[in-house]
């Protein structure tokens, strides 16, 4: 019980023991604020800002999470595709590979002359930088089914699509799930960082502005919007996965019991 | 004439790490009657598991043919059964559901699997009931033991009723009393459905206690050295195999597989 509340407190304790250290660092080392602001600067350009930071805040969401949704779905099929044709994962496998080594800050001006400046770019970021963990992760879930199964499922008469609906797809999820909790932290860095380079709105804009207006304590605020929305959105897509594939974390265990024995 | 003929069987494969051609299986001849329970042993890796696919339909021959009720096996046949020695029940569904699995893919089930929703639940619940496993129905796999996953995938393998049941070494992994208690409930699922029953298993008492007909293979590339009618009473009790009969069949066939290995 004594544990339980301790696991419960432990992250709430360490963002305490950051922020004391972020304080301490400025009182010791004398550091101005429009290098670095206090913490209460920071809650206070929140409060003062608090407008601007919603809307721009909540483009920043919906750039995020529209480039996120297109990344799930074109990274789902893509995954399933590339798990379940070994034609298919000898021919996209190295693109895809060299598709992720480019730096995307680096595309965002490429974007920005096909595009204009403005939200497109921003999205574009997002998907590019999030659609590969869920490619990776749903391919390695179909490529890792037990030859055994599927040899269960062909006796039978099982069509690719069978497969796919019956085995495939639910044995994927505990896999997809968890690249979709680190899909959606890429996708803001995604945004943000195009909505700095090339944006109009948003919070990539607000820190560009504030930036550029030597007002520290805004960008600092801006930051913390992000990391807030970043937190959130993990939260969410934690509990569906804990609420969807429950089954996996006992399953695993039960396999190690086995193969032990 | 034979349910189930090999006639002439060699299968060919290609080492994909090495590009080496290696001969699993090489002149296998055999021949199992309809609702025969037949057992293959022989030294481990000599195309055992490959003759099952070949049965199956999983695999094609490189020579020779196989025949099922009369007609080439060409593709996978959908009227066999198959288990494993891992369980491989689908852990995101309870054991009612895994055992339902070949309804969902084989006709004539699939098309009725709706309207017919009550009775097939009826009859998992029937054949649960016959491997001792009534009321967990509703269990996950995680939650039964090695022995009670591979009682559920027996049921799994004969749910659709299929007229060749395949099992590729299904008790090796469990400890030697479950193993024998599961050799009783093989055999009273085998009197009471009458499928063909190819059973692949290196354990020779195993091999006795079940099968009317043991096939021998040689090391690889694997053949038939030799086939033995095993006729001891049935029903086979564990008493059974302490009968010095029991005893002198598998001493025989023993000292069959050791020349398999010389040669």
């Amino acid at each position: 019980m004594k544990k339980e509340a301790l696991e419960r407190l432990a992250p709430w304790l360490t963002t305490a023991v950051f922020i004391l250290i972020w304080w301490l660092a400025i009182i010791v080392f004398g550091i101005k604020n429009y290098i670095l602001p206090t913490p209460l600067e920071t809650v206070q350009a929140l409060a003062k800002y608090w407008s601007p930071l919603l809307t721009n805040g909540m483009a920043t969401l919906a750039t995020t999470l529209i480039g996120f949704g297109i990344a799930v779905v074109i990274g789902m099929v893509l995954g399933i595709l590339v798990g379940s044709s070994r034609l298919a994962y000898k021919a996209l496998y190295p693109l895809l590979v060299a598709f992720n080594s480019v730096p995307k800050a680096a595309l965002i001006p490429i974007f920005v002359i096909w595009f204009g400046a403005g939200t497109l770019p921003a999205i574009m970021t997002a998907f590019m930088l999030s659609f590969f963990p869920v490619v990776a992760n749903v391919a390695t879930a179909f490529a890792t089914i037990e030859p055994e199964l599927l040899e269960v499922m062909r006796s039978l008469g099982a069509s690719q699509r069978d497969m796919t609906l019956k085995v495939g797809i639910p044995r994927s999820l505990p896999y997809f799930f968890a690249s979709l909790k680190i899909a959606i932290t890429l996708a803001f860095v995604g945004s943000v960082i195009a909505e700095i380079i090339a944006g109009n709105s948003g919070i990539g804009n607000v820190m560009l502005v504030a930036g550029s207006n030597f007002n520290v304590p805004l960008v600092f605020a801006a930051l913390v919007v992000v990391g807030a929305m970043g937190i959130g959105m993990y939260a969410i897509f934690d509990f569906i996965e804990r609420r969807m594939t429950g089954w996996s974390a006992r399953a695993e265990i039960t396999t190690q019991q086995i193969g032990g024995a | 004439m034979a349910f189930i003929e090999l006639a002439g069987v060699d299968l060919a494969y290609t080492a994909r790490s090495t590009g080496a051609n290696t001969l699993a299986v090489s002149g296998a001849n055999v021949d199992i009657a309809y609702g025969e329970f037949v057992s293959i042993v022989g030294p481990s890796g000599c195309g055992k598991s490959t003759l099952l696919k070949l049965i199956a339909g999983l695999m094609r021959p490189s020579r020779g043919n196989v025949r099922v009720d009369g007609s080439e096996v060409q593709r996978p046949l959908k009227t066999v059964g198959m288990a494993f020695q891992n369980a491989t029940l689908l852990p995101w569904r309870n054991i009612r559901d895994n055992v339902m699995l070949p309804l969902e893919i084989v006709e004539p089930y699939r098309s009725t699997q709706r309207q017919d929703r009550e009775k097939n639940h009826e009859r998992v619940e029937m054949l649960l009931a016959k491997v001792g496993l009534s009321g967990f129905a509703d269990r996950m796999p995680w939650e039964l033991s090695g022995g009670m996953q591979q009682r559920a995938q027996l049921c799994r393998a004969l749910i659709h009723e299929p007229s060749i049941l395949l099992l590729d070494e299904p008790f090796a992994a469990l400890d030697t009393f479950t193993r024998e208690e599961l050799w009783g409930v093989l055999q009273e699922l085998w009197s009471f459905r009458k499928c063909t029953i190819i059973l692949i298993t290196h354990e020779l008492r195993e091999a006795v206690f079940l099968a009317d007909t043991i096939h021998i293979m040689s090391a690889r590339p694997g053949h038939i050295i030799k086939t033995s009618k095993i006729d001891l009473p049935r029903p086979r009790t564990l008493e059974s195999t302490f009968d010095p009969k029991f005893v002198d069949v598998v001493h025989d066939l023993r000292h069959h597989i050791g020349k398999g290995k010389q040669s």
